[in-house]
Parts: C-alpha cells; sequence; structure tokens
C-alpha cells in the first residue's frame, strides 16, 4: 500500500517539479510572478489533443508539438506584455497583474473553442501496458512521465551549469544590470527564458493530462497554486528548489490524501505553504535569494 | 532665540557595528551639545551614514550607548524616535513624489495630530481645527525653505535643489529637537550652497540642534561649532573646526582626497 | 412605474451586484492605498457571507446584528494573521494572503456546518436595495474622510517609502493592520449583504478567481481616487450582460481589459490629476 503511494507521489511530484521549474525560471531570470503559467499548462495538454485527435499524430510528436505551442505562447506574453512594462520600468507587481489577465484570456479561450466538458485522450495513443513489482501495481504511462520529466530536468541543469547560455542567464538572475554592462543579450535571453519556461509548463501539461486522462480548460488554476506552493517550498528562484519542492508536495499530498482525507490533501499544501511563508519566506530548501525588480 | 543650555542633546559612547566580521564602526564616541551646529566628516565608506542609521533606530548597534536627552535610544522603534524629537533627511533624497509639498510637510506632523477615528468619520471641530492649524504650520515651514508658493505642486516635480529643500522642511515639521541632516548640500551649486547655509544658521537660532553629514570642506568648516573626523570606522579627531583642520591625522586620512 | 417594476424585477439583482462590487473593490483600494497587494478580500468576503448566514440560519439574528457580525468575523482574521503576515512585502505578501484564501476556501469546503462544497441553502431574502446604497455611502464617506486627514497620509507615506514614513514618526506595522483589517471588515459586510440576496452561497464564490476579479476592478477603475474602483467594479459587472452573445468567450474580454489597463492605463481609467487638470483647462477655456 505504502509502495503504491510513493509511486503516485513520485509521478505527481516530479510533473509538478516540472512545472515548477519553469515558475521559478521565470522568476529568477525576469523577476516576475507569471500568473499566466497555469493557463500555458492547460494550453499544452489541448494542444497535444489536438494534435492527436485532429491530425492523427503519434503521441511523442504532439509532446513536442505542444512545447513549440506553449512556448510560443510564453514568447508573445514577454514580447507584447511584459517587454513592455520593463521599458517603462513598471512597479514589480504590474507584470504579476498583468499576467494574471494573460491567464483568464487563455483560460477563457480554451474553454469558447473546446467546451467546458472534460476531454480525454483517445484510448489507442496512451501507453498501455503494465505490470507488477511485488505489491505495486505499475503502469507504463507513469515510469514514461516520470523518466520523461526527469529527462527534461537534467537537460535543463546541465544546460544551466555548463554552457555559457547557463552562464549568461544566472548573471541575468544576479543582476539584469550588470550583465548588460557585460555585453549580454539580456533581452534576446528574456524571450529564451519566457519560451523555455512555458515549454515546459506545456508539457507538464500534457503529462497531467495523460496520467488522469483528463483535461479541461480550467485544469491550469489549481497547478498554478501548486506551483506557487513549490516554488515557495523551494525558494522563489531557486531552480534546485524547484525540483525538491515539486517532489515534496507531490508526496505530502499523496500521503495526506490517503491518510487524512482527499479534499485535505490540498489544505495541508496549503497550510504548509501558509507558515513556511510566516516563518521563513526565503522557503525551506532555498538560500535566501531576493531580488528587487 | 537660545535654546536653554542643556550640556549634552545626543551623546554617542563607545558604540561599533559590524555587518558579520566586518567592522564599520569602532568605538565611537562624540557629543552633541544642545542649540549648536554639529558636522561629521570622513572619506567616502567611512561610516558616516551609518551612524546616522543607528541613531534614528534603522540600524541596531552591536556595542556602545546612544542617549537622546539623558534617555537610551536603543531599542526603539524609528517612529518612537521620531518622537523624542529627531528628525532627518536622507543623502539619497527620500520625499513622497506622488503627494503635493503641503501634504508632504503634513505627513511629517503625523504624530502632533490627535485626533481620533471618531473626530476623523465626523468630521468633528477639533479635527478640523488640528487640520487647519496644520495646514499653516506647513506653509509656514515651507516659507522657510522657500517653497510656500508651489505648496500645491506634486514633490515629483520639483528640481533637485527644491527637492532637498522639502525634505528639509519635511523633518522640520516633526518638531524635533535635533536635526539629522545627511549631505544637505550634495548637488547643489555654490548660491544655492551659500543660501542653504543662512537657512542652516537660522535653524539653529531658532533653537533646534543640527547634526550634519557633509562632504564640502568649506561648508562644513564654515559653518560647524564642532566637528568629528571619522575614518575607517574609528573618530580619528574631535573638536572646533581650527583643531580638526591643524589635526595632522586629519591631514593625512584626508590627503590626496580633498582636492577634488 | 411599471416600466421601472418591470425593470427592477429584471435587473435587481444585477443593480444589488454593482453595489456589492463596488463595496468589495473599495475594500481592497484601502490595502492598496497602503501599498499592500493583498488577494485575501475574497476569502474575508467569504467569511463574513458564511458567518452571517449561519447566524441568519441557525440563531436567526436580526439582519442588523448579523451584517455587524459578518464583518467583524473577517477583521477578527485579519487582525490575527495580519502581524504576521504583513511583516512580508511585494510579492510575498501576496502569495501568502493568497495561500490564506485557499486555506479558507478548502476548510469551507471540508466543514460540516458551511455545507461543504454544496454550499448553504435557503438563506432568507434580507439585503434590500437600500440598504446597500446607505452602506456604499456609508463606506464611501469614512474612507473620503480618512483620505483626507492624518491616516490617509500616512497610508500614502507608507506606499511611497516606508522608512521615510517610519522616519516620520508613524508606526507602519500598525497602520498596514488597520488597512488590512479594515479592508476585511468592508469585504465582510459586502459578502454578508450578498448572502442575503442570492439564496445560496457555497465555497466556489470566494476563491482566488473572485481575489482576481476584486483586483482587477480596482485596477481598472484606478486607485488615485475613490471613484476609480466604483467605475471599474460597474464596468466589470455590467460588461459582461452586455457580452452575453459571446457566451463561453465573455470572461476572455475581462483579461484582455486587465492586460489592456495594465499595458495603457497604468494609472487606470479615472485618474484624479488628468481629470482636475482637464476641468482647469475647460475652465480655462471659457474664461
Amino acid at each position: 500500500m505504502l509502495e503504491q503511494q510513493l509511486l503516485n507521489a513520485l509521478t505527481l511530484g516530479s510533473v509538478y517539479a516540472l512545472f515548477a521549474l519553469g515558475f521559478t525560471l521565470v522568476f529568477g531570470v525576469l523577476a516576475v510572478i507569471n500568473l499566466s503559467h497555469g493557463a500555458v499548462f492547460m494550453v499544452g495538454s489541448y494542444a497535444a489533443l489536438a494534435m492527436v485527435s485532429h491530425l492523427n499524430a503519434p503521441l511523442w510528436v504532439a509532446m513536442l508539438g505542444a512545447m513549440v505551442v506553449s512556448g510560443t505562447i510564453g514568447l508573445l506574453v514577454d514580447v507584447l506584455v511584459l517587454k513592455p512594462l520593463r521599458a517603462r520600468n513598471a512597479p514589480h507587481l504590474i507584470p504579476m497583474i498583468a499576467t494574471i489577465g494573460v491567464g483568464i484570456m487563455l483560460t477563457s479561450a480554451a474553454q469558447g473553442l473546446f467546451g467546458a466538458e472534460v476531454l480525454r485522450f483517445p484510448e489507442d495513443v496512451m501507453p498501455a501496458g503494465e505490470f507488477m513489482v511485488g505489491d505495486v501495481h505499475v503502469r507504463a504511462l507513469e515510469i514514461a512521465i516520470v523518466a520523461i520529466a526527469f529527462l527534461l530536468m537534467a537537460v535543463l541543469f546541465t544546460i544551466l551549469k555548463r554552457t555559457q547560455l547557463g552562464r549568461a542567464l544566472r548573471a541575468i538572475a544576479e543582476s539584469p544590470k550588470a550583465a548588460y554592462l557585460l555585453g549580454i543579450n539580456v533581452e534576446g535571453l528574456f524571450h529564451i527564458t519566457s519560451f523555455v519556461a512555458a515549454a515546459l509548463g506545456g508539457i507538464a501539461g500534457v503529462l497531467i493530462g495523460l496520467n488522469f486522462n483528463a483535461i479541461t480548460p480550467f485544469m491550469g488554476q489549481p497547478m498554478l497554486h501548486k506551483g506557487i506552493a513549490v516554488i515557495i517550498l523551494g525558494g522563489m528562484g531557486d531552480i534546485r528548489g524547484a525540483l525538491i519542492g515539486g517532489l515534496f508536495l507531490g508526496f505530502a499530498e499523496v500521503i495526506s490524501k490517503a491518510y487524512l482525507s482527499s479534499q485535505m490533501g490540498d489544505a495541508v499544501a496549503f497550510g504548509l505553504l501558509f507558515l513556511i511563508l510566516l516563518v521563513r519566506p526565503s522557503g525551506l530548501f532555498g538560500r535566501k535569494l531576493e531580488r528587487k525588480a | 532665540m537660545n535654546a536653554p543650555q542643556q550640556p549634552n542633546l545626543l551623546s554617542i559612547r563607545n558604540v561599533g557595528k559590524h555587518f558579520g566580521g566586518l567592522h564599520v564602526l569602532q568605538d565611537v564616541s562624540f557629543e552633541v551639545p544642545a542649540g549648536s551646529i554639529y558636522g561629521l566628516i570622513g572619506p567616502n565608506g567611512a561610516g558616516k551614514t551609518t551612524v546616522f542609521n543607528l541613531i534614528t533606530g534603522l540600524l541596531t548597534p552591536s556595542a556602545g550607548q546612544i542617549d537622546f536627552q539623558g534617555q537610551t535610544l536603543i531599542g526603539l522603534e524609528p517612529h518612537r524616535i521620531t518622537h523624542q524629537g529627531i528628525a532627518r533627511t536622507f543623502q539619497n533624497i527620500r520625499i513622497f513624489k506622488e503627494m503635493d509639498l503641503l501634504e508632504n510637510v503634513m505627513v511629517g506632523m503625523h504624530d502632533h495630530l490627535n485626533y481620533g477615528g471618531f473626530g476623523i468619520f465626523l468630521n468633528s471641530p477639533a479635527c478640523r481645527a488640528a487640520e487647519k492649524k496644520a495646514r499653516e504650520r506647513a506653509l509656514e515651514l515651507l516659507s522657510w525653505v522657500g517653497l510656500d508658493h508651489k505648496a500645491d505642486m506634486l514633490a515629483d516635480n520639483l528640481s533637485y535643489g527644491d527637492q532637498r529643500k522639502l525634505e528639509f522642511a519635511r523633518a522640520l515639521a516633526t518638531e524635533p529637537k535635533l536635526l539629522l541632516l545627511d549631505e544637505p548640500v550634495a548637488g547643489m551649486n555654490p548660491s544655492e550652497k551659500t543660501i542653504l547655509m543662512e537657512e542652516i544658521n537660522n535653524i539653529r537660532n531658532r533653537g533646534y540642534g543640527v547634526f550634519m553629514i557633509e562632504h564640502d570642506m568649506r561648508f562644513v568648516m564654515g559653518l560647524c561649532d564642532r566637528i568629528a573626523v571619522l575614518n575607517f570606522g574609528r573618530i580619528i579627531a574631535e573638536g572646533t573646526p581650527d583643531e580638526v583642520r591643524n589635526n595632522p591625522d586629519v591631514i593625512e586620512a584626508y590627503l590626496g582626497k580633498e582636492d577634488e | 412605474m411599471e416600466w421601472f417594476n418591470d425593470f427592477w424585477s429584471t435587473y435587481s439583482t444585477l443593480v444589488f451586484s454593482v453595489g456589492v462590487h463596488a463595496l468589495l473593490a473599495l475594500s481592497i483600494w484601502l490595502t492598496l492605498s497602503c501599498g499592500l497587494l493583498s488577494l485575501a478580500n475574497a476569502a474575508f468576503m467569504g467569511v463574513g457571507a458564511y458567518v452571517s448566514a449561519l447566524l441568519t440560519l441557525h440563531l436567526e439574528w436580526s439582519f442588523g446584528s448579523v451584517l455587524l457580525a459578518g464583518g467583524i468575523a473577517p477583521t477578527l482574521v485579519a487582525l490575527i494573521i495580519g502581524a504576521p503576515v504583513l511583516r512580508l512585502s511585494g510579492v510575498y505578501l501576496a502569495m501568502a494572503t493568497l495561500a490564506f484564501g485557499e486555506v479558507v476556501r478548502i476548510t469551507v469546503l471540508n466543514l460540516e456546518i458551511t455545507g461543504g462544497p454544496e454550499g448553504l441553502n435557503g438563506i432568507p431574502l434580507a439585503t434590500e436595495g437600500w440598504h446597500i446604497a446607505l452602506i456604499l455611502a456609508v463606506t464611501v464617506y469614512g474612507l473620503a474622510r480618512l483620505r483626507r486627514s492624518k491616516v490617509g497620509r500616512a497610508f500614502e507615506a507608507i506606499k511611497e517609502d516606508e522608512v521615510a514614513a517610519r522616519l516620520m514618526g508613524i508606526n507602519v506595522d500598525r497602520y498596514k493592520l488597520l488597512a488590512f483589517s479594515l479592508g476585511a471588515f468592508i469585504a465582510g459586510v459586502a459578502g454578508a449583504l450578498n448572502a442575503h440576496f442570492t439564496f445560496f452561497i457555497s465555497p466556489r464564490e470566494y476563491g482566488f478567481e473572485n481575489a482576481v476579479d476584486i483586483l482587477t476592478m480596482a485596477v481598472l477603475g484606478g486607485t488615485s481616487s475613490l471613484i476609480g474602483p466604483m467605475l471599474g467594479s460597474s464596468i466589470l459587472t455590467l460588461l459582461p450582460e452586455l457580452l452575453r452573445s459571446l457566451q463561453d468567450f465573455r470572461s476572455l474580454v475581462n483579461g484582455a481589459v486587465l492586460v489592456l489597463v495594465v499595458l495603457f492605463l497604468p494609472k487606470g481609467l479615472w485618474e484624479s490629476r488628468r481629470i482636475r487638470a482637464f476641468f482647469k483647462r475647460l475652465k480655462g477655456g471659457q474664461a
């Protein structure tokens, strides 16, 4: 029983981490809480669904397509909304409010285009197959989800740690002004970051859509809340913190659902988050990292 | 008008401040007498603004005592210290830009408006009278710095020099006994400096104590009754302008730094 | 008179909503005027709505005392959570208040006495037009008085520069708590009024979306005066009615409004200084 729960927790937690990674990346680099990230996540799963059911694309193509679609939306948000606000030097809560508006627009557009009802992936595209490991019932789908999430996170970590691009991004996270003076193309990297973050959010949407096989226009909102919980757990802007925080939230949620009540799972996550903000705003796992925009 | 002769308005004894392993101030002691203009000088990074931040309660000293009129300031919150009668201006001006000049000065009177919630809601005569009096006093203070004709202008639209003057008037509005000025003439031209020098002298003659940090040597020497010199977090000299000017340690500390 | 009766029977709920939303927008205006972006006001509204509805349903208190209790209950909550939460600033405060809102929503969702996800049904109709009009009028008057007093100046000073405000002798923590809990009071009363004309309340009405709606109203109207939030709330309440034909795309307009206002009208629709300047110019032209 416990092992089964741990597998569920790992599956959920790895997707939470993936989602939160994009979220925290934008905060770290652009110093913006992008509250449209949940809607971008939702768009990702609809994009994959549309490609699978209307274009008969194989699942892996649909996943790549979903990343491109959601990444493009992230890029557009940066170019059309965040960039003008940066140019105006708007106080740092203003971009956050603007991204709330973007989130509402995307959710409403999805509702208008696809309807409010729950949509599902066709049975035949789902990775089939399941087997038993000891007492644990393992679905191939879960393995695929965990593998994809960790693969993407590993790629991102490598880029941030080892490449010139990663060094430039870290320089911006420290101080955009200094980075600019060092000759780094700050605006260009803001665009790239927005694209990558949204693409990660989009693929997370596909994975969650597959895991529960249920897609609705409103699936982004609870995910956004979890993303917020994760990045506050992990420390805002902290990449490693997002990974640990995501897994932690997955476990906390599954365990409290199993041993308390199904609704209380969410309350535990938020109660925890609320407490952490009061006691240690820099996050449980994060170091103090705060940059005033 | 002469202030009642209290020997020492502000007394700083053996004050130290360190951030982690970095010692910004060590064993700093001096006394600011009432009714005088006192100056604190020293090279950039000597720790002058830190002294102000310690006095006004924005920072807590790691060691030592700070007394104001014989009572300790240590452990008091900034607004309590203002209440005790200390006001300050900032090196990088911090006026309320979205308010007009009159409102800026009236914020400084916050502590002295003693009406309550019901008075506000019912627009009671007491409340109206207090507001009227405050407005008149604010205009008076603005006239002291020559800004009364701009009273309903947005503070953001003021020139740099006028913003300094406004900050000055706003500090006076708290009815301080001691006024801390952080580089009051920074960015001013010579004629503005001369005018401000007169104004500060007038302020002292009205009975306020003045304690200033300043880079401009001529300004400090011409205005202050006594001067303390801070270098690398320590007081290296203290005395009248003449004594300080001729102190060999001071000459050494400033060698090559005063020819800007 | 007949046309009025017709109009009223069709649109009274809508008019009531405009009034309640105006109160909510003013409640967040108050916290914003002190420089606090709090997303807790929808939760405060919910606390007010549930407490008042439960008092009406179970204890049959009079409507007046129910309204008062609906305001006081969230104020107490605000006073309790305020001291620790208001130490946070900027996005951290926004996130903490958002988390608090979720905790309230999920708690209500799981309690027996609040009816869980189904909410409370059959709340007697007690709110009348003049109740809302009177409370709104008193609120606007009170806030207008507040603005022109030392309290309003202290809020504005804190919003612009907390350190400078402290050194002007303002007890910043106390004034922040005042703005936060007074905002909670107004939101709670609005919730109590709302509960007593909709028959029915459920946790769905007090979530993150609603907090955002309230914020949008204030941002759209502009926060430089009291007129702004009322204008914004009226527009955003009436707009969906006018856009019925758009059906599912309706809230697309809400989102677009929010983005466009932030981008092109940073001070909102009603910016008092600009409008005063406009009238000045008008007068000058005539003279």
